[in-house]
């Protein structure tokens, strides 16, 4: 056991737990925050997916003493008011059906598009491959990230004019 | 037909009551966002409550686990409460067999076929009742005032009253025995793409899942389970297992021995270090290739009828051309994103349950029967499911947590590793068919014939489990002579409902004989399935419609092959075209073009969703689904060895809808049977080999 410090969506943490217990696990059993979701505890299905200073990672092995003085953010803190692109995107074309799944899929998408304005089909699965739907929503899925790209893109558009760029 | 229950008096409520537990039921509730209805809430009947505020409660019996019921539900009680869209949230309702019949549950694609009727009836009584409420306060008679988008309007004044001002006395008038229902013409909310309710709630981590249930002071646990099915703990040391930080108690169970800790992760590292001998009991003989040599060996003889028409086996002598073949698939797990678990707190005087279950009196059955306090003073608190697929009918999950929480005294969640869940399944069985089938010399067929060995696991009556014959024994074209028979054939593997039931293998298995059939008959599968459905035409037209939209005939891309297939189940029909290639031998699906005639149609965005989605799962046993039993243990273990399809294999999937007004039937489980034996017969047409074991294998098409 040992005191563990960190951010989760910007707000400080302190936790005491196990070194290695995984950071699934203490946002959703010690800190009460369950919007992660626990899924096969392998890195084999994406449910668990936070980002970790940005980027997507794989909460259910990741130990939380490796996040130490790290900023984490979960589904809960990626926007105040489910207004991120993803999110936005995610509402208009009614994505998710049962649901369990959603918070890791829309983690890797935020992720994806952060990191590529504009992504591919094969962009699209190559990095969504990762996130396992047992619902069959990857149609729907694909069709939104392409939606939440242009969301992006048009307000950074209108950033831009609005900018000194 | 479209009586409608009154609750009791007594049930006048002000939101924020709380329930046995002390907690507010809007806990368990995935309510439209998250809101609550301030001021008095009326009760009008089981499924509608009123409040003050204007704010309408449909009150769902039904688990929403994807499929929508929550929406498409919702719109067929406000189209005849003829109310506003924009003022009903949603409520899980708590188990009342009164209200909601003797088996609570959502199973069967059954949710809109067996809720039309009733809940047209609840809005429509709501309606009239709120009517007559306002004409009462009006002082004037009701022919006089209509119900319009919320309020009831006094057609000589224009005055208004909304629905919320005249809840309360409403819910004491007498309830209309036969509501006037709408005419189909006027729906305005019914046949709508209405959003989903629920979608604002799984966008930002707010929706409650069961495994997302937290209960004051509650405690984590795990059980380890005997690997194989059947076993039991001989003998346990918790030694080392209580050393393990965090690990409070080690309790024996009916399941096998729980480890109680202060979160999750510690009790699954207490269960890795908890030593048990397992007395492992009379499964541990089977392995896969034994059962299925004990299904070949049924096979050999004749079994029970399922069905016969004509005389298959004279006809079958006399025909001109003849076939044979035998057909397989595995065992499958239901492998939901939400590992079962369950949440409990048992008590002297009562007993909570918060689950994600798709059966609530066999949840309550259950949880009654280990506490032994009568039924009514168990809670079942329904929250969102992560995916159904059939396994959160059983009630083993549930049992898991009572009898944890009775033993030590206190509330508990207990939760599934992926590899509990994956092992201890009550999967789709296994399952081997024979056919035989016979043309003549024109290519007709003449003669049909089966026998099938596989478990039973949905009751046998006469010598015959009709699920596992379903698909096979209801064929749905015309041939003169048929003959269907059935083994028994019974390992000890537990067993039950996965989607779409016995169709999800005898579909592939019917539809691919079909396909052999008509390439023996050397016509088009397309051509030959068409000139036997004279008698159901709306088989035929999902057939004829699904094959002008995929383009069958027309030339496709050097390496590209078709094929269809058909099915007629839960009260739907449906057909499907799968375009298909190979890459580096493995089976690549393209595009899957469905035809769906499923009546009625809610609300047609769903009905779009539950197909693809049907189609996933399917192609997901098609092309990689197999559990596979070593010594009376599940080998597959996690993600990794039972793969569902990703996104990197997702073909495009386009639903063509048939109108129509007939009955609603269901969706959840129309588009699982068809995906499979589309692909095979694909591939059948692509390279010559006819698949017929699934999981479909790269050396099968070689």
């Amino acid at each position: 056991m040992a005191e563990i410090k960190f951010n989760v969506n910007g707000k400080p943490q302190a936790v005491n737990v196990s070194p290695a217990m995984p950071l699934l696990w203490v946002l959703r059993d010690t800190l009460g925050m369950t919007g992660t979701k626990f899924g096969c505890g392998m890195a084999l299905c994406g449910a668990c997916t936070v980002h970790l200073n940005g980027q997507a990672i794989r909460s259910c092995i990741t130990p939380v003493s490796s996040i130490a003085g790290k900023n984490i953010t979960t589904i809960e803190g990626l926007s105040p008011d489910s207004t991120h692109a993803v999110q936005r995107a995610w509402l208009e074309n009614d994505v998710p059906q049962c649901g369990y799944c959603q918070s890791g899929q829309i983690m890797a998408a935020a992720s994806l598009l952060a990191k590529k304005s504009k992504p591919s089909d094969a962009d699209i699965d190559e990095v969504m491959k990762g996130n396992l739907c047992r619902c069959g929503t990857y149609q729907g899925i694909r069709a939104a990230i392409h939606r939440a790209s242009e969301i992006l893109t048009a307000s950074n558009g209108a950033a831009n004019k609005g900018g000194v760029a | 037909m479209n009586s409608v229950k009154k609750v009791n008096r007594r049930d006048f409520l002000k939101t924020g009551a709380t329930g046995a537990a002390g907690l507010t039921l809007t806990f368990a509730l995935p309510s439209r966002l998250a809101a609550q209805a301030t001021g008095s809430v009326a009760r009008l009947n089981g499924y509608v409550h009123i409040g003050a505020d204007d704010s309408i409660t449909f009150v769902s019996a039904k688990s929403e686990m994807g499929q929508g019921p929550l929406t498409s539900l919702s719109q067929i009680l406000a189209e005849e409460l003829e109310c506003d869209w924009k003022k009903v949230r949603t409520e899980m309702a708590p188990v009342d067999p009164k209200l909601y019949g003797p088996l609570q549950g959502t199973f069967g694609s059954l949710s809109v076929r067996t809720s039309w009727q009733p809940l047209r009836a609840a809005g429509a009584s709501a309606r009239e009742m709120l009517v007559e409420a306002a004409a009462q306060k009006w002082g004037v008679n009701k022919s006089q005032c209509r119900a319009e988008n919320g309020a009831v309007l006094n057609t000589s004044t224009n005055a208004r009253l909304t629905y919320g001002s005249l809840a309360e006395a409403a819910a004491k008038l007498p309830v209309p025995t036969t509501p006037a229902l709408k005419d189909p013409k006027q729906f305005r909310y019914i046949g709508k793409s209405l959003k989903r309710l629920d979608t604002p709630l799984k966008v930002n981590g707010t929706a409650v899942f069961g495994i997302d249930a937290k209960v004051p002071g509650m405690q984590f646990a795990v059980i380890a389970k005997c690997p194989v099915f059947g076993g039991k703990v001989a003998s346990f040391d918790a030694t080392k297992a209580k050393a393990v930080p965090g690990v409070k108690q080690v309790v024996p169970v009916s399941s096998g021995v729980a480890v109680v800790a202060d979160n999750t992760w510690n009790a699954m590292e207490g269960r890795k270090a908890l030593q048990i001998q397992w007395d492992e009991g009379p499964v541990a003989k089977w392995s896969s290739p034994g059962i299925r040599q004990m299904f070949a060996d049924l096979v050999a003889k004749p079994g029970a009828v399922a069905r016969k028409v004509g005389d298959a086996d004279t006809a079958l002598n006399a025909a001109a051309k003849k076939l044979d073949a035998v057909y397989e698939a595995p065992y499958l797990s239901h492998a939901p994103m939400e590992p079962m678990n369950c949440t409990a707190h048992v008590r002297a005087d009562g007993c909570d349950v918060w689950a994600a279950t798709q059966i609530q009196t066999a949840a309550r059955q259950k949880a009654a029967q280990i506490t032994g306090l009568p039924a009514e003073k168990v809670q079942i608190h329904t929250l969102f499911l992560g995916g159904g697929f059939g396994r959160r009918g059983g009630d083993d999950f549930i049992a898991d947590a009572v009898e944890v929480s009775k033993a030590i005294g206190g509330p508990v969640k207990v939760t599934w590793s992926r590899e509990d869940d994956m092992q201890h399944d009550l999967y789709r069985p296994a399952s081997l068919t024979t056919f035989k089938g016979g043309l003549d010399a024109q290519g007709n067929p003449v003669s049909f014939m089966s026998r099938t060995a596989c478990p039973s696991f949905a009751g046998m009556q006469n010598g015959v489990d009709r699920a596992a014959v379903e698909g096979i024994a209801d064929l749905v074209y015309d041939v003169p002579n048929l003959q269907v028979e059935y083994h028994q054939g019974e390992p000890g593997i537990p067993t039950t409902y996965w989607r779409s039931v016995g169709y999800s293998q005898n579909t592939f298995f019917t539809e691919s004989f079909i396909d052999e059939m008509a390439h023996a008959a050397g016509k088009d599968p397309f051509e030959f399935r068409r000139g036997l459905l004279a008698k159901t035409p709306r088989a035929l037209a999902v057939l004829e419609l699904a094959a002008e939209k995929a383009g069958w005939g027309k030339p496709l891309p050097a390496g590209r092959a078709r094929g269809i297939s058909l099915v007629n189940n839960i009260g739907s029909f449906n057909a499907q075209v799968a375009e298909v290639s190979l890459e580096k031998g493995k089976p690549r699906v393209h595009r899957v073009v469905c035809a769906v005639d499923c009546g009625e149609v809610i609300n047609p965005a769903i009905l779009e969703q539950q197909i693809q989605s049907g189609i996933v799962y399917g192609l997901s046993a098609a092309l990689k689904g197999a559990i596979t039993i070593d010594r009376g243990r599940v080998q597959q273990q996690n993600f990794n060895t039972y793969d569902p399809l990703r996104m990197d294999e997702m073909p495009v999937v386009e639903v063509h809808i048939v109108p129509s007004h007939a009955a609603p039937g269901g969706i959840g489980e129309a588009s699982t049977p068809t995906a499979g034996p589309a692909v095979a017969n694909a591939l059948f047409a692509l390279t010559g080999k006819r698949v017929r074991k699934l999981p479909i294998r790269p050396e099968d098409l070689a």
